[in-house]
């Protein structure tokens, strides 16, 4: 516990780094959140400029927004009128954790037992097939692999919708699921065969299967815990792996998620809501971080995490 | 790496079929992207107002079909793969001297400055990258060259840890001492004596490298964000493509076989070359 709190606080001074960077960067950029296509005469720019404390000078808007963030106020969207930014995250969200977390579980639930199926049946043709197509999830982007997916499943066959989002529907989910869990997934599969292999040369297995075990009890109570080290610790670049691809993905899919914003919100300065972006993606990865590192201790008691 | 081990390492590499195939690909791609769109009767950015997203197929004019301006995809595709080859090729450039020359650097001087250096490299890994790689190129966008540098910029961490792990352990053997006892200087002695001895985990991971990045860059202009109209990349042509998916599919097809069929063998040409360097399995 005391481990884990030290953990957090140890993740301010990032996250500090993070926001501090984010702010200026932005602020240097050429372009304003107020500029359209249609000029708007001075004096209303310059009344709008002032209701979002634009015109004061950069270090107190930075003060500013330390004191609101610290009071996890992530201020209005300079785009989306009438909304704050946490409304906002708070609407997408859902979609967003609905959409990575079936990924994600599609990944590892998959990934994991075609990896050491791939090592029980090292270089046996079996094993060269799952790598090949292991390659192959690796490599297809998502934004080739998702289109290619609708237009197979949507549009020729009919199985699926093409694109859209209803709350609650599940036949909207597989085809974007499918896509964004396929890179994970074959790179999970890869990294659990190369350290089961490395695991089944190990001496205590090879007494176990001296012993005359069953290989799924070797598989069960020896073999797999110690495997899944590596694994787990891919478990935080999958997480970036999958909210940087449901950028994509939502996009193409048209679902109504955060991703979105990311990208629009730097399009359109709106500096507010691109923070909060970067802020959440930044957290997101420093939990799994910690996540990650308890599970280490689940898989190997003898790791303690005491630095 | 003496000459002795590089004939060896060429020699398990060229043993394993798979590695071969994919470098024939590989090279048949890029010779395809420099020489194709000379042999092609149509030019890149010519409008075939006869043709407007014809469909590929024999008897077309246009084998590979075209798009919704009437140019031809085979040349557009091929052009596009151009430009993505090129910015793989500098991206990929930039990262390696950096990752290498931070790595050996950190790992030759040691001590405080190498602890300072790694805490650097871990701060930054710390952060989304990729979110400030988005950034850069939204924020200050329409330049090409910052596009490179900053794809670039992300890919030089790992290989900077490698490289002053490798660093890290020649620094102890003796022909440094003999070139520290001789007057070398630490420049030189980077350069000529601990450089080539960590060549073969660089050449490696930059064959890794190569197609992340690529795959970036795609991503970047899939996005909007990296190669501008009129020019096109793979990505630039597979964001059309996607918007046209029930029209005109093979807008979407072709750039993206090709994209695919890059990435696929570029990968696993590195992957022949890790087994054939025998530097494990960094993943």
């Amino acid at each position: 516990m005391r481990y884990l709190l030290k953990r957090l606080i140890g993740a301010v001074p990032t996250l500090f780094i993070i926001v501090t960077l984010t702010f200026f960067l932005m602020r240097l950029a050429p372009g304003r959140p107020f500029d359209e296509a249609r000029r708007l005469p001075a004096e209303i720019s310059a009344h709008i400029e002032h209701a979002y404390g634009l015109d004061q000078p950069l270090l107190v808007q930075y003060a500013h927004y330390l004191r609101a963030l610290g009071h996890g106020d992530l201020g209005p969207s300079f785009r989306y009128r009438d909304f704050t930014v946490n409304e906002l995250i708070a609407q997408g969200l859902p979609v967003t954790v609905e959409l990575g977390s079936a990924a994600l579980l599609l990944a590892f639930a998959l990934g994991i037992p075609a990896g050491v199926y791939a090592a029980l049946r090292h270089n046996r043709p079996t094993d060269r097939l799952t790598m090949l197509l292991a390659v192959l999830g690796i490599t297809i982007p998502s934004f080739v692999l998702l289109p290619a997916l609708a237009l197979l499943f949507g549009v020729e066959l009919r199985w699926l919708p093409v694109a859209g989002w209803e709350p609650g529907s599940l036949r909207v989910l597989v085809l974007p699921v499918i896509a964004l869990a396929l890179p994970p997934l074959a790179y999970v599969a890869r990294l659990t065969r190369a350290s089961m292999l490395e695991v089944l040369r190990s001496s205590y297995v090879r007494t176990a299967v001296a012993k005359g075990l069953p290989w799924h009890r070797i598989l069960a109570r020896h073999a797999l815990k110690p495997a899944l080290i590596p694994v787990a610790g891919f478990l935080a670049p999958a997480v970036a792996s999958i909210m940087t691809g449901s950028l994509v993905v939502e996009s193409i899919a048209g679902m109504p998620g955060v991703g979105r914003y990311l990208v629009q919100g730097a399009l359109n300065r709106d500096y507010t809501l691109v923070m909060g972006m970067v802020l959440l993606y930044s957290t997101v990865l420093i939990v799994m971080g910690l996540v990650v590192d308890l599970l280490y201790t689940w898989l190997d008691p003898r790791i303690r995490l005491e630095r | 790496m003496r000459p002795a081990d590089w004939s060896e390492a060429w020699a398990r590499f060229a043993a394993g079929r798979g590695a071969r195939l994919a470098l024939l690909i590989v090279l048949a791609l890029i010779a395809l992207a420099l020489v194709g769109p000379a042999f092609s009767p149509h030019e890149g950015a010519a409008l075939d107002w006869r043709s407007i997203a014809a469909a590929p197929g024999l008897s077309s004019r246009h084998w590979f079909g075209t798009d919704r301006l009437g140019r031809d995809l085979f040349v557009r595709t091929l052009e596009g793969a151009r430009v993505s080859l090129a910015v793989g090729a500098v991206a990929s450039a930039v990262s390696i001297v950096i990752g290498l020359g931070y790595g050996a650097i950190a790992g030759y001087a040691g001590g405080r400055t190498d602890r300072l250096m790694m805490r650097f490299i871990e701060i930054l890994s710390g952060l989304p990258l990729i979110f400030f790689v988005i950034f850069v190129t939204v924020l200050f966008g329409r330049n090409e060259v910052l596009l490179f540098v900053a794809i670039g910029a992300v890919g030089w961490l790992t290989l900077a840890r490698i490289v002053r792990g490798q660093t890290l352990s020649v620094r102890r053997r003796e022909f440094i001492e003999a070139a520290i006892v001789s007057g070398a200087s630490g420049a030189r002695i980077i350069v000529r004596h601990v450089l080539p001895n960590v060549a073969s985990p660089a050449i490696v991971y930059a064959s890794l490298a190569v197609p992340q990045i690529i795959l970036l860059e795609s991503f970047l202009s899939f996005l909007g964000l990296g190669i501008q109209e009129p020019r096109a990349s793979l990505g630039t042509l597979i964001a059309e493509g996607a918007g046209e998916l029930q029209s005109a599919p093979w807008m979407l097809l072709v750039p993206g076989t090709y994209l695919t069929l890059l990435l696929l063998s570029l990968n696993l040409l590195g992957d022949g070359l890790r087994d054939a360097f025998d530097v494990g399995e960094r993943a």
